[in-house]
């Protein structure tokens, strides 16, 4: 068999893999991050420092009985964890994190880092994150609960108000970058300016990687909106109903897409796997990026932990009347720079 | 032969799911069935070679537009319609408004006959593309639509605002600030 091929089928193997552990690990993470911003130990007696709790939250959760509700759908019931974790799997499928490499001239074509190499990458990975929605609707529509419902509800509200939002912000990368392709944008972010200064669309895009970072957490449902589950209001939003695996993927998907979001933060805005000279001329620039990757999710928990919930009307007049007309003036300003400084 | 077998494969759940969409008593399973079928001719355009065409297609339709379907019929509850009765005696439906309806239907028929009968001249392989080079980068994609399609373009988009500005005007009442 082609080697090749094989290093290929291993790359995938290891980037579903690091995604499935992606989420115990950041389980774990928050709650050890809890427990200090809440000045308390977090989860300490699995192994030492409660480093083995989500082995053992994994064997509950597997263990836990499968309920499902008399009046529920009984095939959305059932699909709508399913379709939940496969969107958020997928849409790392374009998602690039690192260098193209050799393995150390193990082999003669260099392989890129990352599953699929696609020349439209960008779209596809937003495209991909928004289907991811429809399991958190169907979940709260087929649970025959007026919580879930509501949570259903609301997480289609939220996710149309900020995917204009979020899309706005991405299409004026993609005219800084003159390119669909994660690959191709994370590379024209490789030298430096004036010697010192990483050229990172973040110093470019400030105001785009703001509305970036705040269409993200409301995409992917995290505090401060997290409205679909908001737990002192709905029980527990569209999962109310849901037990055992069924309702393991739903945490799941959405810890994964946290990962996602993060890494296509850190792809746009934050130069990818640039930035450290030294690691990126010995091939280790996957470093850098999950180094990157990391600040961002600890980020992501350390508001979850700090910022109180919005209200719902807040949330959507904020996304309408601010975010969108702001990343309309975003793209119309940047098109404009850049017609300007290449004529 | 391969292509062809994807393309029956697309097509097939295109026409199934299209199908199922007006055969369903349930709302809900329509709106899904109607992605589905998004999700089909999606597959169709990248096997055409337009992967940007495909990929718009799943963002605005199946991502955007759905979500605001299943909203609706989310936020209206709406419960499983009643099947319509059919008198075997009387096929056709007496009333004026069945009577259009059926002489539109005939004439849709008629309509799709004849289109497909125009494609008999030409030749080409199932699954395969004639035109694709033109329309596989986004650039060409661009230059073709402001160039060529610059009249349709825009006829379009003044439609969509006109239909933006009615909705407003719809949703907001007399005397309301």
């Amino acid at each position: 068999m082609d080697l090749r091929l094989l290093v290929q089928l291993g790359i995938i193997g290891l980037t579903f893999f690091m995604l499935i552990n992606a989420s115990a690990v950041l389980v774990l993470a928050e709650r050890k991050i809890m427990g200090f911003i809440q000045q308390r130990y977090g989860p300490y007696l699995v192994g030492p420092w409660g480093l083995l709790q989500p082995l053992a939250d994994i064997a509950k959760l597997l263990f836990k009985e499968e309920l499902r509700p008399k009046g529920a759908d009984r095939w959305l019931f059932t699909l709508a964890p399913i379709l939940s974790v496969t969107a958020a799997f997928a849409a790392f499928a374009a998602v690039p994190w690192g260098a193209e490499t050799t393995l150390f001239g193990l082999l003669d074509q260099p392989v890129a880092l990352g599953v699929a190499d696609v020349n439209v990458g960008l779209l596809v990975v937003f495209a991909i994150t928004s289907m991811g929605v429809y399991g958190i609707v169907l979940a709260g529509w087929a649970s025959n609960s007026k919580y879930s419902l509501f949570g259903g509800l609301r997480a289609s509200a939220q996710m149309i108000s900020y995917e204009l939002s979020y899309a706005t912000a991405l299409a004026a990368v993609i005219l800084l970058a003159g390119s669909l392709s994660v690959r191709e944008v994370v590379d024209a972010q490789s030298g430096t300016w004036f010697g010192f200064l990483p050229q990172w669309y973040v110093f470019l895009q400030p105001l785009g990687f703001v509305i970036y970072v705040i269409a993200g957490v409301a995409e992917t449902n995290r505090a401060p909106f997290d409205f679909p589950e908001a737990e002192q209001e709905l029980v527990s939003g569209y999962n109310t109903e849901y037990s055992s695996v069924r309702f393991a993927l739903f945490p799941q998907a959405e810890y994964i897409n946290m990962v996602t979001m993060s890494a296509i933060a850190t792809d746009l805005y934050l130069g990818g796997w640039h930035g450290v000279p030294l690691l990126t001329a010995l091939g280790l620039g996957w470093l850098v990026f999950l180094g990157k990757v990391s600040l961002i999710l600890f980020g992501y928990i350390w508001m979850r932990w700090t910022v109180p919930r919005y209200r719902y009307d807040q949330l959507m007049s904020f996304g309408w009347k601010w975010l969108f007309p702001a990343s309309v003036v975003n793209l119309i300003a940047t098109a404009a720079l850049v017609l300007y400084f290449d004529a | 032969m391969p292509e062809a077998l994807v393309f029956y494969a697309f097509a097939a759940l295109a026409i199934g799911a299209s199908l199922l969409v007006i055969g369903q008593r349930n709302p809900m399973y329509s709106v899904l069935l109607l992605i589905a079928s998004f999700g089909a001719l999606s597959g169709l355009y990248i096997q055409l070679d337009a992967p940007f065409v495909a990929v718009a297609q799943i963002i605005i339709y199946a991502g955007a537009i759905m979500v605001l379907f299943l909203f609706v019929v989310m936020l209206l509850n709406a419960s499983r319609e009643d099947g319509a009765t059919w008198d075997r005696s009387h096929p056709i439906p007496s009333t004026r408004l069945g009577k259009v309806g059926a002489l539109l239907a005939a004439l849709l028929v008629v309509q799709l006959g004849w289109a497909l009968s125009q494609l008999g001249g030409r030749s080409v392989p199932v699954g395969s593309r004639v035109d694709g080079e033109r329309l596989g980068s986004v650039l060409e994609l661009g230059r073709v639509l402001f160039t060529r399609h610059t009249f349709a373009f825009e006829a379009t988009s003044i439609l969509i605002l006109v239909a933006m500005v009615g909705a407003v005007v719809l949703a907001r009442r007399e005397g309301e600030a």
